[in-house]
């Protein structure tokens, strides 16, 4: 096999006789060459990346030391706040929004040295698996431009996969890092709840968002948490535990003896060619030395009412600010004030959004909040619950990511229930708070990426990573590069 | 006739803007007066990606005022998001504390003396206290403001947006208007006591929301009518008026019509109109809103532990009604005159310490009521501002105790201990002040204000109903002969003398 030219973004620290300036005029090269195809990304920031590369190459001809990512080209989901730039959320509603502030992760990633090339396209608001509820038109998997990426952070992933950038961030409610990560042939990892700051990314269902990047492979994904992890005063659920050096981490021995093998997971929804391939990955890992443990996590069946009575119930709440009054769209001729409220709405949301915000002011209700609301809650802490006992039978939790691989355009759009069923796998960890890894473990017969899914307890990224570096250390499925575009 | 018997039930909403430098959950400064939407940031304004931080200090300042009210302060408490849509409400949510307020099951003790001094209705001037109970006390942020400009035109000023609140929800304990009245009176003193609030009326820093129906017994049956809940009230009078108009305005409604009842109707929001001395209706119960409220995912749970609870309650200091009561039984002071000396915490400080320092609590009570806040008046300030020593007030109040001043030249004194701080017993004697008991010059003094007024003297000795103006006369002559510095008490005692001689 030969080696994509794209694996020199592998190198997190420049070679000295490269610099950020070439770095990054590569990865603006590619974005020109493949996105149109792809539409991965909303905004590209062509002049600020050449200008802030060309401030870290002065940096460096002067000597001083170069920061962990210096140079390192960044795509970022457009639901995180950046000062440069539109944050829409790929929203009609959002549509021409500046905002005044960076996100926590755009500060640390600045300051490590990395360069924002753009923001990437999404499900409006983060509610979506395939990234064709964008109100900007979808984004196409690099891998067969008929299929979809995945989503929400479709962008995200297909930036990464078609190597227009060596990483990117995502953020995940239910599972839309890791879902578009495995439909793109990338790894993506969705971290503990609180191990990353969420001041910046506009909230969906604030419970269950984190942020966490996207990239080929494990030692990117490790690199950028190093970078974003960590606890901020402006986030009341940031935690305080330190943070590791997941980079340094990943050398270290492979450490979990035990993987868990959730039943519920291998049931009847799940895809044959994806069946195979996960097996088999699970078989790279017995051959690492580790022991197979069949666990069971019974609620599974439950997480996706209850993933979808919080998600939506605390979206209809964090999206009651757009309301044309303050910012954003406005209807034109508003008849009173209540006008401005429905009538913007009414024309700067997408159907899945309504529908979302539908379904979260109906479980909130008086008369129907215990019935719905107050229940999920009861439920989602015996889904933490198991998890946590299945975490005392093994040290992680092997399983794939999706139960089908990557389907085509408009497939799914008319029936919103089969959509959902996308994420049925990956709804688990963000209900559980735990953290969660997809890598890619093979391909269907069509060609198109199969993704692995691990889980492990609250605050074992490290360990994720090291076992996803361990098994990409022995196979070659992360190195891949969709037809065309190596 | 049959019997009619109409019993007022009242409770009361108050929203406490608390004394904090900044915001409820950002770093905002808070400051009334400012230049619209210049004290806002993404947090308070609600911008996409913001997330709210509690204030600390706010949170303290709330269970401070929570145990002062008797609350039982909660080990656990959490925030709730309340949904609804209006322009100044930047989330359009408000986030507040629904099922788990931090403070529940208080009680406060209102003086029940106030009840009638309010609006002068019935004059009940019992001593004594009643006990209100506290259902919840809560913490809450503020909305902005928003201002009509014409029929089209509204604009929405963020200042005040996050501003913390403490609201407070009494058991619908009290029975007319003037307790009412007096309750709000109560709670203002009781928060800058506290020193959480500076409940500054014209600042909006409280703002009231009494509930009013009445329970009406009537040929041996029980009618309640409708709750109706008083909208958004800013001062003491106007509390006082909308529910005793509301009274009035029930029990009429409920002769008029014998389903105007609670079963019926519910519960109605009214406005004020103090123009026209009337409520209006607003809303009634069909039109009520669902608040939708869920805990805030955003916010995490706040535990409190017995030790910062134990801290802040040794903390409180002794509370305004009971150092009133503490001053009519140690100083056997009126309610009226121990309520004024409490009235400033400073202040009362201020005289507890020259107690301390040996003052006599009455006559000390009698010169801070008097002179010293004369004093304090002139230079619109508060007694304890005048930054007199307690012990040189207690040296003051001595003299004047043991009749070694009277107490015109004390107020002169007390004049001069604001700008010399020399002790008192040192002015009066350099200055001379010191009142002369002397029996001779006294007597001397007497005989000749008599031998000027023979006549006065003569009436004094004479008929009865003239012998007390006239006795009066000769004394004031003899203070004048002695330029003020004879012991008017003496002086009294040798004129009853030589009147009997
Ligand atoms: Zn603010």
């Amino acid at each position: 096999m030969t080696t994509p030219p794209a694996d020199n973004f592998k190198q997190w620290s420049i070679p000295p006789e490269s610099s950020a300036a070439q770095a990054i005029d590569a990865a603006l090269a590619r974005i020109g060459q493949h996105d149109s195809a792809v539409h991965a990304f909303l905004d590209v920031w062509s002049h600020d990346a050449r200008r802030r590369a060309a401030e870290i190459d002065a940096r460096r001809a002067h000597g001083d030391d170069a920061e962990p990512l210096a140079g390192m080209p960044i795509a970022v989901k457009d639901n995180i706040c950046t000062r440069n730039g539109r944050t829409t959320c790929a929203s009609r509603i959002l549509e021409n929004y500046r905002s005044p502030f960076d996100a926590h992760v755009i500060e640390r990633l600045e300051a490590a040295g990395a360069v924002i090339v753009g923001k990437t396209n999404l499900d409006e608001f983060a509610m979506g698996s395939s990234t064709e509820h964008s109100a900007f038109g979808p984004t196409r998997n690099p891998w067969n431009p008929a299929c979809v990426p995945g989503g929400s952070s479709g962008g995200s992933a297909a930036a990464v996969a078609a190597r227009m950038v060596p990483a990117a961030l995502g953020s995940d409610t239910g599972g839309s890092i890791r879902q578009p990560a495995a439909f793109c042939g990338v790894t993506g990892l969705k971290p503990t709840y609180g191990r990353v700051s969420r001041y910046g990314l506009v909230a969906f269902g604030s419970s269950l968002d984190q942020i966490g990047p996207l990239a080929a492979d494990a030692r990117g994904v490790a690199a950028i948490l190093r970078a974003i992890a960590g606890r901020d005063p402006r986030d009341s659920t940031s935690v305080e535990e330190p943070v590791p050096d997941y980079v340094a981490e990943l050398d270290k021995p492979l450490a979990p003896k035990r993987i868990g093998i959730p039943r519920e997971y291998f049931g009847a929804g799940l895809d044959g060619e994806v069946r195979a391939a996960v097996e088999e990955a699970v078989a790279v890992f017995e051959r690492l030395g580790a022991r197979r443990v069949e666990v069971s996590l019974p609620h599974t069946d439950d997480s996706l009412p209850v993933y979808y009575l919080i998600s939506s119930a605390e979206a209809s709440s964090n999206l009651a600010r757009f309301d044309g009054v303050h910012y954003g769209h406005r209807t034109a001729h508003p008849a009173d004030y209540i006008d401005v409220y429905s009538g913007s709405r009414e024309e700067g949301f997408g159907a899945e959004v309504k529908r979302r915000i539908m379904l979260g002011t109906y479980a909130l209700s008086s008369g129907y909040y215990d019935a719905y609301y107050l229940k999920a809650l009861k439920v989602r802490t015996l889904i933490r619950d198991e998890f946590l006992r299945a975490f005392e039978a093994c040290d992680l939790l092997a399983c794939p990511t999706s139960p089908f691989p990557p389907f085509r355009l408009g497939e799914r759009t008319e029936d919103p229930l089969s959509m959902y069923l996308a994420d049925a796998y990956t709804f688990g960890a963000n209900l559980a708070g735990v953290p969660a890894i997809s890598l890619p473990c093979g391909f269907t017969a069509s060609g198109l990426p199969i993704g692995l899914q691990l889980m492990g307890p609250h605050f074992s990224e490290a360990r994720l990573l090291r076992a996803a570096h361990a098994y990409q250390r022995e196979t070659d499925w992360h190195t891949r590069v969709p037809p065309g575009m190596a | 006739m049959a019997e009619f018997v109409a019993r007022p039930i009242i409770g009361l909403e108050i929203h406490v803007q608390l004394a904090t430098r900044t915001k409820m959950f950002c770093g905002c400064p808070l400051e009334f007066g400012a230049p619209p939407n210049s004290r806002v940031c993404p947090v308070c304004g609600g911008l996409p990606g913001a997330l709210p931080v509690i204030n600390r200090q706010a949170f303290e300042y709330a269970v401070r005022t929570a145990l002062a009210l008797n609350c039982r302060i909660a080990a656990l408490t959490k925030w709730d998001r309340k949904s609804y849509y209006y322009p100044d409400l930047p989330k359009n949510y408000q986030i507040s504390q629904y099922d788990l307020p931090l403070g529940s099951d208080g009680r406060f003790e209102i003086s029940a003396a106030e009840v009638g001094d309010a609006a002068g209705a019935e004059s009940t001037s019992t001593a004594g206290t009643r006990a209100v109970r506290i259902r919840r006390a809560h913490l809450e942020e503020d909305a902005g403001k928003n201002t009509h400009e014409g029929l089209d035109h509204t604009r929405v000023d963020l200042n005040r947006a996050g501003t913390p609140l403490l609201e407070i929800v009494t058991e619908p304990d009290l029975a007319n208007a003037d307790e009412t009245y007096a309750f709000c009176v109560e709670l203002q003193r009781l928060v800058r006591h506290l020193g959480v609030s500076e409940a500054d009326m014209q600042k909006g820093h409280m703002r009231f929301e009494p509930n009013v129906n009445v329970a009406i017994t009537f040929e041996g049956r029980e009618y309640r009518t409708p709750i109706s809940e008083i909208k958004n009230l800013n001062s003491f009078r106007h509390v006082h008026d909308a529910v005793a108009y509301e009274i009035r305005r029930q029990v009429a409604a409920w002769e008029a019509d014998r389903d105007y009842t609670l079963d019926k109707l519910g519960k109605m929001n009214f406005g004020w109109d103090d123009v026209r001395g009337v409520t209006e209706f607003q809303r009634g119960k069909e039109e009520a809103h669902d608040y939708r409220y869920f805990p805030d995912p955003d916010l995490t749970p706040v535990t409190v532990d017995d030790a910062w609870l134990n801290e802040l309650r040794g903390g409180l200091c002794e509370l305004p009604l009971t150092r009133v009561s503490r001053y009519v039984e140690q100083h056997g002071l009126s309610r009226v005159d121990a309520d004024n000396l409490a009235a400033d915490r400073a202040s009362a400080e201020l005289f507890d310490a020259a107690v301390a320092a040996g003052a006599d609590g009455r006559t000390l009570a009698r010169q801070f009521l008097s002179f010293w806040a004369a004093e304090a008046n002139r230079r619109q300030g508060t007694i304890a501002k005048l930054g007199v020593d307690p012990a040189h007030m207690a040296d003051l109040a001595r003299l004047v105790h043991e009749g070694l001043i009277n107490a015109t030249t004390a107020a002169g004194v007390a004049s001069m201990l604001i700008e010399r701080r020399q002790s008192p017993t040192v002015i009066v004697e350099a200055e001379g002040m010191l009142q002369v008991r002397d029996e001779g010059a006294m007597e001397r003094w007497i005989n000749e204000a008599i031998a000027a007024n023979p006549k006065a003297w003569a009436d004094a000795k004479g008929i009865p109903k003239k012998a007390q103006a006239a006795l009066g006369f000769i004394r004031g002559q003899v203070m004048k002969l002695s330029a003020g510095k004879a012991d008017p008490r003496m002086v009294g005692e040798l004129l009853e003398k030589k009147l009997r001689e």
